[in-house]
């Protein structure tokens, strides 16, 4: 099949040798620098723009599927996360070069305005600050259409009855909805996080490589930098996997309760 | 009676973050792509009319947006009957799917094409010549996660069961029970699922750019890359188009009433 | 002095009214039920009396206290809705335990409260059980109880018993008017099942589009329903449209037939009536001497056993009359036999028919 042949195909090469034979030197390699430190930042990346983009894109989605939000924001909203989901790479970076970049109109805005230069301050679109920022652009959409259905299956009476008894709307939420949620965003955010993980093109694009993110190190290796010993990259990809896997696999689990609820 | 049926305080503030969020940097490619060449400084609409005009940019839209529409028949073909039987026959199948659907997610694409070039060096030519065959297959998985959840969202929010053995029971064989019961009832889902894979295939850049096709993110990169203010305005434009080609399959689906899917809700 | 007072309340939706000028007074420990069919109003009114909408006119008093803008969370009335509604993440006791909970009362005080509930609606042993491991009548037990916990001032009701099946039905709406009693609270309840509300209540209001027909105790409702739409919607009615012909004697025409009705005594004459039967108050006969007074002749169309009764359709003259009679005496009259049917001047009722009115409401047409 088309993803399982690749997939195994750079597992393997990962544990290739540079003169052939089988070693397990390139992934005793990952833990040195540079690679781990991409390792690192990688994570980091990808866990604040999961949290941050599942928080946010909850809050968002549960807003827009109100009863009382007119029928048409919750179909904007969805078809605009759609587009926006997959909006990536350069013209993604080139969009916020545009507006947060030292020439970018809010920049421009609040020095000129209100006399306040975020760069002066310490602020960088080039750096990971910059990229957590531009990822939360596709994260936000993500969240939005994978909650949705899960927001749908919250059952009115439910909110209802705990008014009736009483209760607050953080009550409600602390007591009944956010734990029968829990599982769809869980699962939701662990989405985000791969997802975050193995975006190339638009870190790429914003910062050419300079923010130390793991597909770009792979990005290097392949765009001819340092050929060297091409099974390093393969193995970096096998770290990739590693990682993923073991999102998957506290995935799988927290499904099988989401399910439970929606009976 | 004082009555105010309107949206909550908290919807407003959160939609209207989000909206800012999201707007604004449109917003400031629009404004960026009003710029002139020569003085780098506004107004006019030069840039647009040089993307409309430019031959480069219909023929690869029309290239992208064929992609687009096979890759979205292939999936509708091979998943609808597919997550039908998994739905009536194979429901402990289903999780596993779900878990396969979420794979090319978070695969990065560039360890697909490595690998995908490595593995299929070997395949005729018709397969790699034209974009299709290669990059269609591709992009089915790739989409395979949208496709899969909205078809499995629709099929969950009817009753198979009790429509196919009704159907059944009046005479009809499982193609027209497919077609004439099933295919109409999750026609939203279907709806969604393809305007989704349109998102993706508009956007996907990495393989077909690795792969050497000419599609059309990859003349979007190109403009990038020589000519800052109609790269700016392409932006938008492909934004637009994207997002107008949506709404409109959902205006569709709407008309002809349907039940489901990704945007049916239910209320 | 009315406990729970319904003033004027209307609400629309757009151009639709669905509550068209309802007025109620439920006094402390009353049960009344709101009877009707879909699309009546009877569940909106139910709703703005919890405050999950608020009416565009009028007002609703508990207690003396004007309570049409509180919230619902601080209204002190138990909901128990129709289906779904228990917290899927909570156990039974916990979701009973949830209104105390909010209120900040203490462990032991809560548990205590809630076993006791639980023991009431007879759920003690499946207390620690989960909304999806609970049939639907357990899931209705576990929902009055949790409405009752925090000692509301007004239960609500909302067809509570819809989705549950036939003798589950019977025997919880037993145990719901047992309990009511027992803690003498006042209750609201919305049915479309007469039977149910006729049961169970102490008053019952009978509603069609958005208005009261005719609010009594049940008996009254049953035995003198003061309009055409209540007379259809209660029990099974047998109505004549017929001309009063002589209202100094009571007599009125139907079918060409002459028929002395004693509600008809007073009539002015050719003023066009409905005559109202029971079922139970038609005497049939074999029709063995030719013509008796006051009565219809015919013949046996169908039996439909009943178990105890079995009702007959008598068909003569142009005129389908329905019998109910004891299931012995109904084997003396099988299908096809010649029968007459008493009326009895005093047991039948008799409303206005407009002149030039429209048809009477059609409800279910294969019951009459």
């Amino acid at each position: 099949m088309f993803l399982f042949l690749p997939a195994g195909n750079v597992m393997l090469g990962a544990f290739n040798g540079k003169h052939g034979g089988w070693t397990i030197a390139n992934v005793r390699l990952l833990f040195n620098h540079p690679y781990i430190d991409s390792y690192k930042t990688s994570i980091e990346v990808s866990g604040v723009t999961a949290l941050l983009g599942g928080a946010v894109g909850l809050a968002v989605a549960y807003a827009a599927l109100h009863e009382r939000t007119p029928r048409w924001v919750r179909s904007v909203l969805t078809t605009f996360s759609g587009v926006a989901a997959n909006f990536g790479g350069i013209p993604l970076a080139f969009a916020f070069i545009a507006t947060l970049g030292s020439i970018g109109i809010v920049t421009a805005f609040l020095r000129d305005q209100l006399g306040f230069n975020i760069y002066l301050h310490g602020f960088n679109l080039f750096s990971k600050t910059g990229v957590e920022i531009v990822y939360l652009y596709f994260q936000l959409p993500l969240m939005i259409l994978v909650i949705a259905p899960a927001i749908d299956g919250l059952r009115r009476e439910w909110r209802e009855a705990a008014s009736n008894l009483g209760a607050s709307s953080w009550q409600f939420w602390r007591y009944v909805g956010l734990p029968v949620l829990m599982p769809s965003i869980l699962g939701a955010i662990i989405l985000l996080f791969g997802n975050a993980f193995a975006a190339y093109a638009t870190a790429y694009g914003l910062t050419s490589g300079a923010v130390n993110l793991v597909p770009i190190q792979i990005g290097a290796y392949y765009s001819g930098n340092v050929l060297d010993n091409p099974h390093i990259a393969q193995a970096m990809a096998f770290g990739m996997f590693v990682v993923l896997a073991l999102m998957m696999m506290i995935y799988i689990p927290l499904q099988r309760r989401a399910a439970r609820w929606a009976k | 009676m004082r009555l105010r049926r309107g949206p909550t305080l908290s919807a407003y503030v959160w939609l209207t973050v989000a909206g800012i969020y999201f707007l604004l940097p449109l917003f400031a490619t629009f404004l960026f792509s009003l710029n002139k060449n020569s003085t780098g400084k506004c107004c006019t609409v030069a840039s647009y009319t040089w993307v409309i005009h430019n031959g480069d940019f219909w023929h690869t839209l029309k290239i992208s947006l064929l992609l687009a529409v096979e890759t979205i028949v292939v999936s509708l073909l091979l998943f609808v009957p597919t997550i039908y039987w998994v739905h009536l026959k194979l429901p402990r199948l289903r999780p596993v799917i779900a878990f396969l659907a979420l794979i090319p997610f978070v695969v990065p694409p560039i360890i697909m094409v490595i690998g995908l070039l490595k593995v299929y060096k070997g395949s005729p030519d018709w397969f790699y010549a034209k974009p299709w065959g290669f990059l269609v297959a591709s992009y089915v998985i790739l989409a395979f996660p949208y496709t899969f959840f909205s078809l499995d969202a629709g099929f969950r929010s009817i009753d198979v069961h009790t429509l196919t053995e009704a159907s059944q029971s009046l005479g009809a064989s499982w193609g027209t029970t497919l077609f004439k019961v099933i295919l109409p009832n999750i026609r939203a889902a279907a709806l969604s699922a393809a305007f989704l894979t349109l998102a993706v295939v508009l956007g996907e850049f990495t393989i077909a750019n690795l792969s050497a096709f000419h599609t059309f993110p990859l003349f979007l990169q190109y403009v990038n890359e020589t000519q800052a203010y109609p790269a700016a305005a392409l932006t938008l434009m492909s934004f637009g188009l994207t997002w107008g080609a949506m709404l409109s399959l959902l205006l569709v689906g709407r008309k002809r009433g349907g039940s489901g899917g990704v945007f049916g809700g239910a209320r | 002095m009315a406990y729970l007072e319904l003033q004027n309340l209307h609400r629309d939706f757009g151009t639709v009214k669905a509550l068209n000028g309802i007025d109620i007074s439920l006094g402390e420990g009353e049960f009344l039920s709101l009877l009707g069919p879909s699309g009546c109003g009877k569940t909106t009114a139910l709703r703005l009396v919890a405050g999950f909408d608020r009416p565009n006119r009028g007002s609703i008093v508990v207690d003396g206290k004007d309570v049409t803008n509180v919230a619902p969370s601080k209204r002190d009335m138990g909901m128990v809705f129709q289906a779904y509604s228990l917290f899927p993440n909570m156990t039974a006791r916990q979701n009973v335990e949830f209104g105390l909970r909010i209120r900040g009362r203490d462990k032991a005080d809560r548990g205590k409260r809630v076993g006791d509930l639980l023991e009431l609606v007879g759920l003690g042993h499946a207390a620690d059980r989960y909304p999806h491991q609970l049939s639907g009548g357990m899931q209705q037990r576990v929902a009055l109880a949790r409405a009752l916990a925090i000692e509301p001032r007004v239960l609500l009701l909302d067809e509570p018993l819809s989705a549950l099946d036939a003798k589950v039905r019977v025997q919880l709406r037993e145990e719901i008017r047992r309990i009511q009693l027992e803690l003498g609270i006042t209750t609201l309840y919305v049915t479309h099942d007469q039977e149910e509300a006729l049961a169970v209540s102490d008053h019952v209001a009978v509603m069609y589009g958005g208005v009261i027909e005719q609010m009594g105790a049940p008996a009254e409702m049953y035995t003198a329903p003061a309009t055409p739409f209540v007379a259809e919607f209660i029990g099974t009615m047998n109505r004549l449209e017929a001309t009063v012909t002589d209202g100094s004697q009571g007599d009125v025409e139907h079918a060409g037939m002459r028929l002395r009705v004693d509600a008809a005594r007073g009539r002015r004459n050719g003023e066009r009536v409905l005559v109202l039967i029971r079922p139970e108050s038609l005497e049939l006969e074999a029709a063995t001497n030719g013509a008796a007074p006051n009565a219809f002749a015919g013949e046996v169309l169908t039996q439909t056993f009943l178990g105890p009764v079995t009702r007959l359709k008598v068909s003569g003259s142009g005129t389908n009359l329905i019998a109910d009679m004891s299931t012995a005496r109904a084997a003396a009259l099988p299908v096809g036999a010649r029968v007459i049917a008493k009326i009895p001047s005093e047991g039948a009722k008799l409303l206005s028919l407009p002149d030039d009115g429209p048809g009477l409401p059609v409800l279910d047409p294969d019951d009459q």
